[in-house]
């Protein structure tokens, strides 16, 4: 039995249009159908976070949803974060104050931090732990980055006050 | 960890919906937010031939509070009913619940009505559900019922919903202005399932005496819990610290649970007695300091 689907998603503004089997997460159809493999595959069961993208605005898990389900939808991935060739505030910050290590669970620690930063933009370190606990990194390397979440925050903050368009 | 194939089906209102489970029968599941029925299709422990989906659905999706209860649509995102100053006003257990339940990222996609129909022994909403008395709706081919949370959690991944039956939606008794409410959960990390979980709401007259107890046990026994014992002996005392201790003993006598990987029975008796006094404790504190 073979249940086939043909969709049309919007990844990083741009259209997509292709056939999927029902049983195609949302993260395989991103990384085959649309090539864009920034967005990982870890456990593949809704644990380790690294495949987490932004679905109409709210930060899931693309391992859980299945592209037939994102038809019509607005995705944003990983790849979607840097502003043109230049890396965001919060990627810089990551840059910066080692965020990363492997790399592996970074798009998904990248994606939750900027939906924390969207909807808490002065969080506490506790509210930054809070945030990310739903993507596991195996380095073990946190202590970056929550310091990367952090200085982004504080960046964010400067940015503000600097161009005086807070209001 | 792929899913194995399935047909898919989505509905466009509860009514479609309960009209394809009963074209396809048991080999149907129901997808809401998927963030539990995934995973087992993934693990290939579920193979539903046919998943209807009713993300597309409108007619499940609400938060409505009159004088004397909440009522909240089953496809009702769990981040977006946690963060609803309406529920939390009305039933300030539910946030405090559901920030044990998964992560962020979890109940964005979870719904409400997902999390109960899949009734987890250890989840939070199905505890707090029992905690306080709600009562589910359900509709079927030939229309709608009404079940008491108690009646509707049978068994572990159990309930009474037939095959061609949905939930529609939860109802729950607004808590009394000032009521205090406490979450105590153990869990190896935050975000897991716990392995002993205590729900309590307490509020206090202007005597100090106590005119509304609910506790309820999550993780210790084939569904929630509520702790009906040491409710009787708490209501109207003044929830003395050896009342306190004498409702906890008897909690821990009226659960049932069994030995696994995350902690023996005995372990678990154990942290219900321990669990229910400091839910109390910080129950009362929760009231007299006046957190709303």
């Amino acid at each position: 039995m073979s249940d086939k689907h043909t969709i049309t998603v919007t990844v990083n503004g741009h259209v997509y249009t292709d056939d999927c089997e029902a049983r195609m997460t949302l993260a395989d159809f991103l990384r085959r159908q649309c090539g864009l493999t920034g967005t990982h595959l870890g456990c593949e069961h809704g644990v380790c976070g690294a495949c987490t993208v932004f679905l109409d605005d709210v930060a899931v898990r693309s391992c859980l949803t299945f592209a037939v389900q994102a038809d019509g939808a607005r995705i944003s991935t990983v790849e979607g974060l840097a502003e043109g060739d230049e890396l965001n505030t919060l990627q810089k910050s990551f840059q910066e104050h080692h965020g990363l290590q492997c790399g592996f669970c970074t798009p998904g620690m990248l994606i939750c931090a900027t939906e924390l930063l969207r909807d808490n933009p002065n969080p506490t370190e506790t509210e930054v732990r809070e945030g990310i606990s739903g993507v596991l990194c195996r380095c073990t390397g946190y202590d970056g980055i929550v310091k990367s979440v952090m200085a982004a925050a504080d960046s964010q903050r400067d940015g503000v006050s600097e161009s005086g368009s807070i209001s | 960890m792929k899913p194995p194939p399935f047909e898919y089906r989505s509905a466009h209102d509860s009514a479609e919906a309960v009209n394809l489970l009963t074209e396809y029968g048991d080999d149907a599941k129901i997808l809401a937010g998927g963030q539990s029925l995934v995973p087992l299709m993934n693990f290939r422990m579920a193979r539903p031939s046919v998943l209807i989906d009713i993300n597309q659905t409108h007619d499940m999706t609400h938060i409505r509070a009159d004088d004397g209860h909440l009522v909240v649509g089953a496809m009702t995102r769990q981040r977006v009913l946690e963060r609803d100053q309406t529920a939390g006003s009305a039933v300030p257990l539910l946030p405090a619940a559901l920030a044990h339940s998964g992560h962020t990222t979890n109940r964005n996609r979870g719904t409400f009505g997902g999390s109960l129909a899949h009734a987890d022994p250890a989840a939070e909403l199905p505890t707090v559900l029992v905690a306080l008395g709600g009562e589910l709706t359900v509709q079927g081919p030939s229309g709608k019922r009404t079940v008491p949370a108690e009646d509707f959690f049978l068994a572990p991944l159990v309930t009474s919903l037939e095959y061609n039956e949905i939930l529609l939606s939860a109802r729950l008794p607004r808590l009394p202005q000032g009521t205090g409410v406490r979450v105590e959960e153990l869990a190896r990390r935050h975000g897991d399932f716990a392995i002993v979980s205590v729900m309590a709401a307490v509020h206090l007259d202007s005597n100090g005496r106590a005119d509304l107890v609910r506790i309820a046990a999550g993780g210790v026994d084939s569904t929630p819990i509520r702790l009906h014992e040491a409710e009787a002996q708490l209501s109207g005392t003044a929830l003395d610290d050896a009342g306190i201790d004498a409702a906890a003993v008897a909690a821990a006598d009226s659960v049932h649970p069994t030995d696994d990987v995350h902690g023996s029975a005995s372990y678990r008796l154990e942290m219900v007695r321990v669990l229910v006094a400091r839910a109390i404790r910080s129950a009362i504190t929760h009231q007299k300091e006046g957190h709303r």
